[in-house]
């Protein structure tokens, strides 16, 4: 009964499959071990190996404006293809907004409190500043959405908690119920008895930590670059713009070098176009990913402290125990049993998942910066292009003058 | 009567001034005999006319007899210094001296159209650099110029360096410079102007107002486009330092910093380039001044010419009023004759004669003035045309060189962030 109990904690409902659930029984432990192996196998190129492996795949797109009396709002279309068993039909399709996304999350939170969830885009927005129905802001926030989905759904633990699975099928959601109460009440209230101090967090999980925080400085500096730079280049764009025009201008008082005058101005604009869509592209793609992130570091964060919390209240427990035994030989109560169960379950889930999270941060890091780069080099491209033809054009009538002349 | 001179029909008549359009094709000019360059600078102290010390620049002027290049003799070329100042006195000289060319600017006297990262200081070695190669190019100018390179002063300045200027000033030609209030006055108050050289005036304007809005426009640019590349280089720093905390990722990160702030450090390079381009427009925003003096000029002449005319206008109607007794216009002299009498017929006499005689002198003065106006219509028009000829030729050559400089910026820039993308995917 006793190694069961970390398997109820977890919220799972009777009749799911207990293969990746995380009991820190023998039989567990060797599952674990297997989990191991299989995480090893994604930590060298998670998407490429999962692929292969993947039995459920989640999409989220297609937004859509809904005008009610009450309020206006954004669904979106969340389609799903799968071939587990735990799910009904193969394929499912559904619309969602940003509040069951919540839900989902929250959910996902509570019934899985020694897993780190993946982060949702920003909930609130200023309704002055930013407009939510504007199509850059619903599209970034689409990807992110759908982002988050994946996340989860890759996760061989998350993937198969009942919540996703009725997130993902059921046609209305249900959820009205308790979202009042749940918003970030279950976070700490629940699992955490409070008031325990830790003595000793092991090394690994104290560099977590420090590395989590200074990352998070990095990302930090990172964005404050890259609004720098898009600060810059909105200034240069400006002056190039004016720039332009002069050339134009001057093209006017002249006869034989109105072309070439008025081909320099053309490529300019040309340039400017190409410099506006290096900006929409770094605001739209890049700034939200990077955004993201420092969600995705507070996720984990929360995650590390509850695991301290977790191991605190143990220790505390253990402590206390330990004085009564010497007392008046009682055995070893079962809550701190319970406890040690605990602690060791949320260190073996946190351990995974933290590589997992290294793993996917790599990658995600990699397709940011490479996407930023192709965005740099197509900007150039597009670019040089426009001022070799001015040359060809140019060359060309000079060619074109002289064989005239020589005629 | 004609109060302007005919204009010439067909520019490739010979002219008045002999000089032929064949010689103009050919160009035996100086440049042909003789190779010139202003090799270098240097700087040296001294005392000014105020009897203070100074420090000023020098600049290496040397030449070589074409011939001696051509059958490659290694003959060491002569050379001698100058100072920016005797530049500027041999071009006042030319100016005064062939008022009917647009004579070739001097590079700027003072740093302008700055951007920020420019040093505005006359000392500062890029200054005295681009300006030892605006030297050369204004020598080189006037050597090849079918008229200008016959001048015996350029000559001497090129070769004698000391004691020039007193035989720049024995010239005398700071006395046959135009008044400034006269020729304003002559803008003004000039009736018939020749058509063209009014639209040729109207183009100066043009020319020199769009030079200089794109060269403002152009140092704006370049200060922003320094701004937005300079950034980058706060990649590389935090790359750097992300690096240092990660295991797979370390390597990628750490040299895609690096490339990071070699494009940085590019810019540099980009726009010393670009300044290049910048001297180009600035000639002309220079030459397009030289063009409308030599407007001014035609503006000057004509106008003397018509006071000339008018003057031997009034003279000549003064002689009728008093041979004939017939009074056209008011006159003083009308006036007191009618209110004391007419005068004596002794008197009468002598001031027939005077007339006579001014009229004499005013139809020589007439005679004179419509030669020098017609002339200068004449040699301007051809050196006008000569001069939009190149230009065309060179605005267009700047304009095409500038295309490639930006090609070039694009590809450093696409090579710079492949570099970085193939860190990026290693990591």
């Amino acid at each position: 009964v006793g190694h069961l109990f970390c398997f109820r904690e977890a919220g799972l409902t009777n009749g799911t499959p207990v293969e990746t659930s995380s009991p820190a029984s023998t039989s567990s432990l060797l599952n674990r071990l297997q989990l191991d192996d299989d995480l090893e196998a994604d930590i060298r190129d998670p998407y490429a190996e999962a692929a292969e492996t993947r039995d459920l795949f989640v999409t989220v797109d297609d937004p859509k404006k809904h005008v009610s009396t009450m309020e206006t709002y954004i669904t979106y279309r969340v389609s799903t293809k799968t071939s587990r068993v735990e799910f009904d039909l193969p394929e499912y399709c559904v619309r969602r907004r940003y509040q069951d996304f919540d839900w989902l999350r929250i959910k996902l939170e509570d019934s899985q409190p020694t897993h780190l969830i993946p982060p949702l885009p920003e909930k609130f927005v200023m309704k002055g500043v930013v407009d939510r129905f504007s199509e850059d802001f619903v599209e970034t926030r689409m990807k992110a959405l759908d982002k988050f989905l994946k996340r989860v759904a890759d996760h061989p633990v998350l993937s198969f908690n009942p919540h996703l699975n009725t997130f993902l099928t059921t046609k209305d959601l249900n959820k009205r119920q308790g979202l009042a109460l749940l918003s970030k009440v279950g976070e700490s209230v629940k699992h955490v008895a409070g008031g325990y101090k830790l003595r000793a967090r092991p090394a690994e999980f104290g560099a977590m930590g420090e590395y989590l925080d200074t990352f998070n400085q990095k990302l930090g500096t990172i964005d404050r670059i890259a609004q720098r730079i898009l600060k810059e280049q909105s200034e240069y764009l400006t002056e190039l713009r004016e720039y332009g025009t002069v050339y134009s201008s001057w093209a006017g008082s002249e006869d034989e070098l109105r072309r070439p005058l008025e081909g320099v101005g053309g490529c300019v604009t040309t340039c400017c176009g190409a410099l506006e869509d290096l900006g929409d592209g770094m605001s739209q793609d890049i700034l939200p990913v990077l955004r993201e992130y420092v969600l995705y570091i507070e996720s984990m964060k929360s995650v590390l402290r509850k695991r301290d919390q977790s191991q605190a209240e143990y220790e505390g427990r253990l402590e206390a125990a330990v004085l009564r035994k010497q007392e008046d030989r009682t055995p070893m109560p079962l809550e701190v049993e319970k406890c040690q169960d605990k602690v060791e379950c949320f260190n073996a889930d946190l351990k995974a998942d933290w590589e997992r999270w290294q793993s996917n941060k790599r990658h995600d890091f990699k397709q940011l910066l490479t996407g930023m780069a192709d965005k740099n080099i197509n900007h150039y491209e597009k670019c040089q292009a426009a001022w070799e033809s001015l040359i060809t054009l140019l060359q060309d009538k000079q060619t074109e003058d002289k064989t005239s002349e020589t005629n | 009567f004609v109060l302007s001179p005919p204009p010439p029909k067909n520019l490739f008549l010979p002219m008045l001034c002999g000089v032929t359009a064949q010689m103009l094709e050919e160009g035996s000019t100086l440049l042909r005999r003789m190779e010139i360059c202003v090799a270098e600078a240097e700087k040296r102290n001294g005392k000014n006319t105020v009897n203070m010390q100074e420090t000023f620049t020098v600049y290496l002027v040397e030449t070589r007899p074409m011939d001696a290049v051509a059958e490659g003799r290694n003959q060491a070329p002569d050379s001698l210094w100058r100072r920016y100042s005797e530049f500027e006195l041999l071009r006042n000289y030319l100016l005064v001296t062939y008022p009917y060319i647009v004579v070739p600017p001097l590079p700027e006297k003072r740093a302008e159209f700055v951007w920020h990262k420019l040093s505005a200081d006359n000392m500062d070695p890029d200054f005295v650099e681009r300006r030892r190669v605006g030297l050369e190019n204004f020598l080189l100018r006037v050597a090849s110029h079918p008229v200008l390179s016959n001048d015996k002063i350029l000559h001497h300045f090129l070769i004698e360096e000391h004691g020039w200027k007193e035989v720049v000033y024995e010239t005398g030609f700071q006395a046959k410079a135009d008044s400034r209030l006269r020729a304003l006055s002559a803008t003004f108050r000039v009736r018939n102007p020749d058509k063209r050289f009014m639209e040729m005036k109207h183009y100066s304007d043009e020319l020199q107002s769009h030079t200089s809005q794109l060269l403002r426009a152009r140092a704006r640019v370049a200060d922003r486009l320094y701004g937005v590349y300079k950034v980058h280089g706060n990649y590389g720093r935090v790359f750097s330092e992300w690096s240092a905390m990660e295991k797979e990722m370390g390597d990628g990160l750490q040299s895609a910093g690096h490339h990071m702030d070699a494009y940085a450090a590019s810019i540099d390079d980009i726009l010393e380039e670009e300044e290049h381009y910048a001297d180009q427009l600035k000639e002309y925003l220079f030459y397009a001044e030289a063009l409308r003096a030599v407007c001014r000029k035609h503006e000057l002449t004509q106008f003397e010419f018509e006071m000339a005319s008018q003057e031997l206008v009034s003279k000549k109607q003064q002689h009728e009023e008093l041979s004939t007794g017939i009074v056209r216009t008011f006159s003083f002299k009308g006036m007191t004759n009618k209110l004391f009498g007419q005068e004596a017929p002794e008197q009468r006499e002598a001031r027939l004669k005077l007339l006579e005689d001014l009229i004499a002198e005013g139809e020589e003065d007439v005679q004179e003035k419509t030669v020098e106006c017609g002339e200068h219509v004449e040699r301007a028009w051809v050196d006008m045309h000569r001069f939009k000829e190149q230009k065309d030729k060179d605005l267009r050559e700047a304009l095409i060189n500038y295309a490639v400089m930006q090609i070039s910026m694009c590809k450093k820039g696409i090579q710079m962030w492949s570099n970085a993308k193939e860190c990026f995917l290693k990591m």
